[in-house]
């Protein structure tokens, strides 16, 4: 039997470089109350959300994805040709074939680098760093770009009040590569497919096909409604309080961590309520930064984690080096967390 | 061993202070949770999920809309408690 060389790769893993893209146009709570029968206060008490960006039709998937690639491979001080792997997780590119990562690797210079989408929610930023630390490790990739991108807002219907407040737009980044130390925990994720329907789209895409296009749902114009993200509020709340809690614990005893020895905690963004409940139940000292960046920003789904901490080392509320947990956590129901060090 | 109603009115109480700050003498049978208790929908899940590691019973959410006071949620423990 021939023998087959091993791969090498480095020791460890770490995220050198984060960035971020926030569209142009900031939504208050005001333009949300056109459409729905609701009010400021309640919104902001429910979610914890006063504004959101949504894209114009210039912000696409990609030119936000390549926005925020380029500054995250900027702060990593590489350059776009040693990338070795684009991985996108997306569920708002309204183009299955060919995945949107390719054209993305090719407009930031990469050279070939191997490049796919991945789906996988809320979740999707933990899911793709996991990949990426894997690659580095073994060896396939000497860095590799993650990309946490939607354009939620045109999966949103604006008629529904359980949803219209919550989503926003933008894209998140960061390049992970080679470390001498650990720098990315153990990750703990898993998937609740008994919960898949809790959020979900309202109809799927092949409802289109010709034929069942008279039993499409309309809007208050008559207009055909497009598919939007729909949800059991109530239930996504307290599987999200009850078990992402207890998730976070597990990513903080895989990486050897109290909460005593963290300086960041960055949930995914998707209700301040959430955010709230999870510091209290992981009993999360005063000096851990707390990142709510919900409020400005809305529910970005995959963008979520990397915008927040983008913006919270761009503040100086965290600085490279800290200890940060992250979790991220939504459709399918999937999770993801692990502990990281900041770029 | 399963509560009295005793103790699980004194249970909520400290649940309800814990969640929403309210007074723990505040927390009477006749209390509406949304009226009189500031404890709003969301509020109330955290409520729920509380109690239940409590006293031991499953409060599913179809059933979590029809405990308006605390006498109500105390009344469905005790029926349920494992
Ligand atoms: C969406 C969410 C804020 C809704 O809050 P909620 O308390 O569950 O809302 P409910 O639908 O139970 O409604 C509670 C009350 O508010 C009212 N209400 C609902 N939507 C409203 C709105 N937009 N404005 C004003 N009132 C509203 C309801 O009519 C109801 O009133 P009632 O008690 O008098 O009947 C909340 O469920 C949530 O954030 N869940 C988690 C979702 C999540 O994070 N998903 C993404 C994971 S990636």
């Amino acid at each position: 039997m021939a023998k087959i060389k091993p791969s090498k790769g480095a020791p460890y893993a770490r995220i050198l470089g984060v960035g971020g893209y926030r569209p142009t146009r900031v939504v208050p709570n005001e333009v949300i109350l056109e459409k729905i029968d609701s009010s400021d206060e309640w919104i902001r008490s429910r979610s914890g959300i006063e504004t959101r960006h949504w894209a114009s039709p210039e912000e696409t998937v990609a030119a936000m994805s390549v926005e925020a690639s380029g500054k995250a491979i900027a702060d990593a001080g590489i350059e776009a040709a040693q990338i070795g792997a684009v991985v996108v997780s997306t569920v708002s590119h309204f183009s299955q074939t060919p995945a949107i990562a390719t054209e993305i690797a090719d407009r930031l210079g990469t050279d070939k680098a191997a490049a796919f989408d991945i789906s996988a929610g809320c979740a999707g930023f933990g899911y793709g760093l996991t990949l990426a630390k894997g690659m580095v490790v073994e060896g396939s990739a000497e860095y590799v770009l993650v990309i946490g991108v939607e354009r939620l807002s045109d999966l949103t219907d604006l008629e529904d009040r359980a949803t219209a407040f919550l989503f926003g737009d933008g894209a998140g980044a960061v390049v992970v590569g080679p470390s001498t130390e650990p720098a990315i925990g153990p990750t703990v994720w898993g998937s609740e497919g008994d919960k898949a329907q809790t959020i979900k789209q309202t109809f799927s895409w092949d409802r289109f096909r010709s034929g069942a296009v008279s039993e499409l749902p309309v809007d208050s114009e008559g207009n055909i409604k497009f598919p939007a993200i729909t949800q059991e509020g109530q239930a996504v709340f307290r599987w999200a309080v009850f078990e992402m809690a207890k998730v976070a614990q597990q990513a903080l005893d895989a990486a050897g961590i109290t909460p005593d020895d963290l300086d960041v905690f960055i949930p995914h963004q998707a209700n301040v309520r959430i955010i709230d409940s999870m510091v209290k139940t992981l009993k999360l000292p005063e000096h851990v930064t707390v990142a709510r960046d919900i409020r400005t920003t809305g529910n970005t789904s995959a963008a979520s984690i990397p915008l927040a901490m983008e913006r919270l080392l761009a503040t100086g509320e965290a600085k490279s080096g800290d200890t940060a947990l992250v979790i991220g956590f939504g459709a399918g129901l999937v999770y993801a967390a692990t502990v990281v060090t900041l770029p | 061993m399963a509560a009295t109603q005793e103790e699980i009115v004194a249970g909520l109480a400290e649940i309800v202070n814990e969640i929403a700050g309210i007074p723990v003498e505040d927390v009477q049978l006749d209390k509406s949770f949304t009226d009189d208790l500031d404890v709003d929908s969301l509020s109330m899940v955290e409520v729920v999920v509380a109690a239940e590691e409590r006293f031991d019973v499953k409060i599913p959410d179809e059933d979590v809309k029809n405990l308006k006071t605390v006498g109500d949620a105390t009344d469905y423990i005790l029926k349920h408690q494992g």
